[in-house]
């Protein structure tokens, strides 16, 4: 095949108006004239109503009865089935997989029935058509090309210089227009009053009229020192308002109570820091780090209790608790903040201050 | 009055010459009936797409008339009693309520879940399949780009869906998601405070999600679905080449019936087989995750598949942060480079490819016949590299699930991953590429010396040789004459090329009477044909 056959027909034309021709000539006129050339039409069996034909119409039919069969399972399960969810182990827990099954096996007949219809019925063909994916002529583009420059011409935006300025500056503040209220209304600043969202949290005292904030468990009952264990940990909130929602989503800290020795080591460090942030901010053996991860935001909840490592689960970062919470392994590369540790006089425990470090996920312009 | 007959029969005619009259169809109509589609079941793994997302549609419509994208704080009173009295947000509550209120409602939650894996899934392999065809090529750039959007797409569809319910686990997804937005430099803060309304999580993400979830993303969508079967329609679906193929015809069957039935029988199977997992395969259980906490986390805590990657990479990053010491001092954190900068380049890489292998190869053509993934080794092995550097990110995504399971430590986990990430693509590219040559060059030998019989025979000087059979003429001393290679599969077997007796079709009992076995006149009438008995 190597000729390749320009827009138009092959083959000699037929009148269709021929009352001698078959449908099936009409149809091939047809195919004529959109350039496709049946190569094989055959049927898949030997003659009319052969045994194997009557096999596959019943084979076929009983799939479309099995969908229909099948559906109106589907409906009828729907309906009646005890659906209503409760406790323990019920009727309603098949409620689901029964509609998965009879939907699902009802489709599946269908589209089967369908399948087999179309393959083991129907005429198996082999046809040829011509792609005509050739390009416009020469010529035709040229014409539109210049069509289109014409189109220009008449414009005369290329003359009139005075337009063209007048066109954009008349347009651009149009655009802007359309613009504004999207960027407008979506804008916030980040960094502007009434409180800097990014550098404080709920131990801020200025959330609490200036007072020392208490930690507070999910309940916002307070805590006090023998609250908590040694070697045990506790998730804390800020003892304001609301402390415990997602209005404070960087404000969840973990209290720790370290065992002597560990917490010896972990003083060391925290006095020996470098930037001085964490000196003085344990209290005893207690000590609090945000349980916000610097990498990726999710709480770093997986306590370790042998080896002193907090560990996130989303990504895996692992914080040394007994070193500052240095991060030790994993992409994090920030310590997590620590909390400075006091108690109250009634007993309790509150924030001597905010976090000193910034919390919570890292940014371009934190200090 | 004279009653007027109406004729029947002659209502379909009129209506059409009206239809014609008004319309013009009748010519462009018989284009479409008798259009050839060529015909290979590869060429229906994009058909799978296709199919999830129309269920996807009909299952989203139904959530919406349920789902509240409201993230007011609300006390839960519903029939879960695992968390009665428990605040959640209403978009929780209602995503709940769907769960265990609706009649059928957790169906069609697990049937849209489900149907978007699908969706992704069948983008994924329809993609592999274009590409390691090279139906990319001349002249189907750009619906090679289209594609590629459409993942893109479908990538941002699915993550602003997994959020909507707010659980526990989707709430983790969306403080990563800007945690993100935050590594970007200088408008990193200012994005995320724009895009939540806020500091994290603000109370506006649900709904700015929910409405690019149901009608942004899918509008698009739907959109690029149309042009991109458009230009499949306009440009005629490739083929592979063989008898009668050429790159200017398309051979195969006419549209209707045959091959728009099969299209619509897939369709329903497609649909059942989604309707199957959407009943027996939990997905997504948002009961158990609870209400998202920033305090709260469970380990594996995972992303639907197609995410994963980008999970994985993000975990696998060294901790690695640009410090700028201007100012105050600025950073880049290591996360930029992973989940900004790696995304950016997993989807503009491929969609500039089909012009980066058509300036290598300084090909201009048009190509409407497939290409062997063989007979290109070079674009096998660069595929291979990147769907095995695709590969380790994804398992990365779930490396702690893997340690837990099999007993490995999370560090090794990570390991692996980083030193996987970057040796096995080169090795991938190496082994897919020899493997490829090693298939071309078999080819070729048997092109050249026939079929192996599996015959040995014994040379009067005791030499043992096989006997080939060739697959084209031979010359004068019975040697194959070398054939070309056409770029089609080369039958290497003896039952290819019809060694083995025609098959009796009938499951339990013969359907027809075997057909009469052709033989040469010489031998006079059909052989009858007995059981090989043992020689006793």
């Amino acid at each position: 095949m190597t000729a390749v056959h320009h827009a138009g027909e092959t083959g000699t034309p037929v009148d269709v108006n021929d009352p001698h021709l078959s449908r099936f000539d009409i149809v091939k006129e047809g195919l004529r004239r959109d350039d496709i050339e049946i190569v094989t039409y055959e049927s898949h069996f030997h003659g009319q109503n052969s045994k194997a034909e009557k096999r596959v119409v019943r084979n076929i039919s009983i799939l479309f009865l099995l969908s229909g069969l099948f559906t109106l399972a589907f409906l009828v399960a729907y309906i009646w089935w005890p659906w209503h969810f409760k406790l323990g182990h019920t009727m309603s827990d098949y409620y689901t997989p029964i509609l998965g099954i009879t939907l699902g096996l009802g489709l599946l007949a269908l589209g089967f029935a369908i399948l087999a219809w179309a393959k083991k019925l129907l005429p198996h063909e082999l046809s040829i058509q011509q792609r005509h994916g050739d390009p416009s002529s020469d010529d035709e583009r040229l014409i539109t090309g210049q069509t289109a420059l014409f189109v220009a011409d008449e414009l005369g935006v290329q003359r009139r210089p005075l337009l063209k300025g007048a066109i954009a500056l008349g347009s651009a503040p149009l655009g802007l227009a359309i613009a504004a209220p999207l960027v407008g209304g979506m804008i916030k600043n980040p960094h502007g009053d009434p409180e800097p969202m990014m550098y404080r949290t709920g131990f801020n005292p200025v959330a609490n009229g200036g007072k020392p904030v208490r930690l507070t468990r999910e309940d916002g009952s307070p805590i006090r020192p023998e609250d908590v264990s040694a070697g045990g940990q506790m998730t804390v909130f800020p003892g304001i308002p609301h402390g415990a929602t997602n209005h404070y989503a960087d404000s969840p800290t973990l209290l720790i109570h370290l065992r002597a020795d560990d917490a010896a080591t972990t003083r060391a460090n925290a006095e020996a820091d470098k930037n001085g942030r964490n000196k003085g901010s344990m209290w005893g053996n207690y000590v609090a780090y945000s349980k916000i991860c610097t990498h990726a935001g999710c709480p770093a909840s997986l306590y370790e209790q042998q080896t002193n490592r907090l560990l996130c689960p989303c990504h895996q970062s692992q914080f040394l608790i007994t070193d500052n919470a240095q991060p030790v392994f994993g992409p994090a590369t920030r310590r997590l903040p620590m909390l400075p540790l006091t108690v109250d006089e009634e007993g309790f425990f509150v924030a001597a201050s905010d976090f000193k470090d910034t919390v919570g996920p890292d940014f371009w312009e934190r200090p | 009055m004279k009653r007027r007959k109406i004729d029947l029969a002659q209502a379909p005619v009129n209506f059409a010459k009206g239809a014609d009259d008004r319309f013009q169809g009748a010519t462009p109509l018989r284009g479409l009936l008798n259009k050839v589609f060529p015909d290979h079941w590869s060429f229906l793994l994009g058909e799978i797409a296709l199919f999830s997302f129309i269920v996807l549609l009909g299952s989203g419509v139904f959530l919406t008339l349920f789902f509240d994208p409201s993230m007011k704080e609300v006390a839960y009173d519903g029939e879960y009693l695992a968390l009665k009295g428990t605040m959640m947000s209403a978009a929780y509550e209602s995503s709940l309520n769907l769960s265990f209120e609706v009649r059928g409602g957790l169906f069609m939650r697990q049937m849209h879940h489900w149907a978007a894996l699908l969706f992704m899934a069948s983008i994924l392999v329809h993609m592999a399949r274009v590409f390691f065809t090279g139906a990319f090529r001349k002249p189907r750039e750009i619906n090679w780009v289209i594609g590629v959007l459409l993942f893109l797409l479908g990538f941002f569809a699915g993550f602003t869906g997994y959020s909507l319910p707010d659980d526990g686990l989707s709430g983790t997804g969306l403080r990563i998601a800007s945690a993100i937005m935050l590594t970007l430099p200088i408008i990193g803060t200012w994005l995320s405070a724009s895009i939540f309304g806020g500091e994290f999580p603000g109370e506006l993400i649900i709904g700015r999600f929910y409405i690019a979830h149901v009608l942004l993303i899918p509008g698009i969508l739907l959109a690029l679905i149309a042009a991109h079967l458009g230009i499949v329609f306009k440009q005629k679906h490739t083929q592979w080449p063989g008898p009668l193929r050429t790159n200017e015809n398309v051979v195969g069957e006419r549209m209707f019936p045959r091959y728009a039935m099969k299209q619509g029988g897939f369709f329903m199977a497609v649909f059942g087989v989604i309707a199957l997992m959407a009943g027996l395969f939990q997905i997504n259980p948002i009961w158990l995750f609870g209400p998202y906490r920033a305090a709260e986390v469970s380990s594996a805590s995972q992303p639907d598949f197609y995410v994963m990657f980008m999970d994985g990479l993000v975990r696998l990053m060294p901790n690695w942060q640009i410090y700028i010491p201007i100012g105050n001092g600025y950073s880049i954190p290591p996360m930029f480079w992973p989940a900004v900068v790696g995304l950016g380049a997993l989807f503009t890489l491929p969609m500039a490819y089909p012009w980066l292998e058509a300036r290598k190869l300084k090909d201009k053509r048009s190509h409407h016949l497939l290409e062997r993934p063989r007979d290109n080794p070079e674009r096998v092995g660069i595929g291979m590299m990147a769907f095995t550097f695709f590969m380790v990110a994804t398992i990365s995504g779930s490396n702690d699930v893997i340690s837990d399971k099999f007993h490995i430590s999370l560090n090794a986990m990570t390991w692996a991953g980083r030193i996987g990430l970057l040796i096995l693509p080169p090795l991938a590219y190496y082994i897919s590429v020899r493997i490829c040559l090693g298939l071309q060059q078999h080819d070729r030998q048997v092109l050249a010396h026939g079929v192996e019989t599996g015959i040995i025979k014994r040379l009067p000087n005791g030499q043992f040789v096989e006997i080939h059979q060739p697959l084209g003429p031979v010359d004068d001393h019975g040697h194959p004459i070398p054939l070309e290679y056409a770029g089609w599969v080369v039958p290497k077997k003896m039952n290819r090329i019809g060694a083995l007796a025609p098959a009796i079709k009938g499951f339990f009992f013969p359907v027809e009477k075997p057909a009469e076995i052709p033989v040469s006149p010489a031998v006079g009438g059909a052989v009858k044909r007995e059981e090989i008995k043992s020689g006793r």
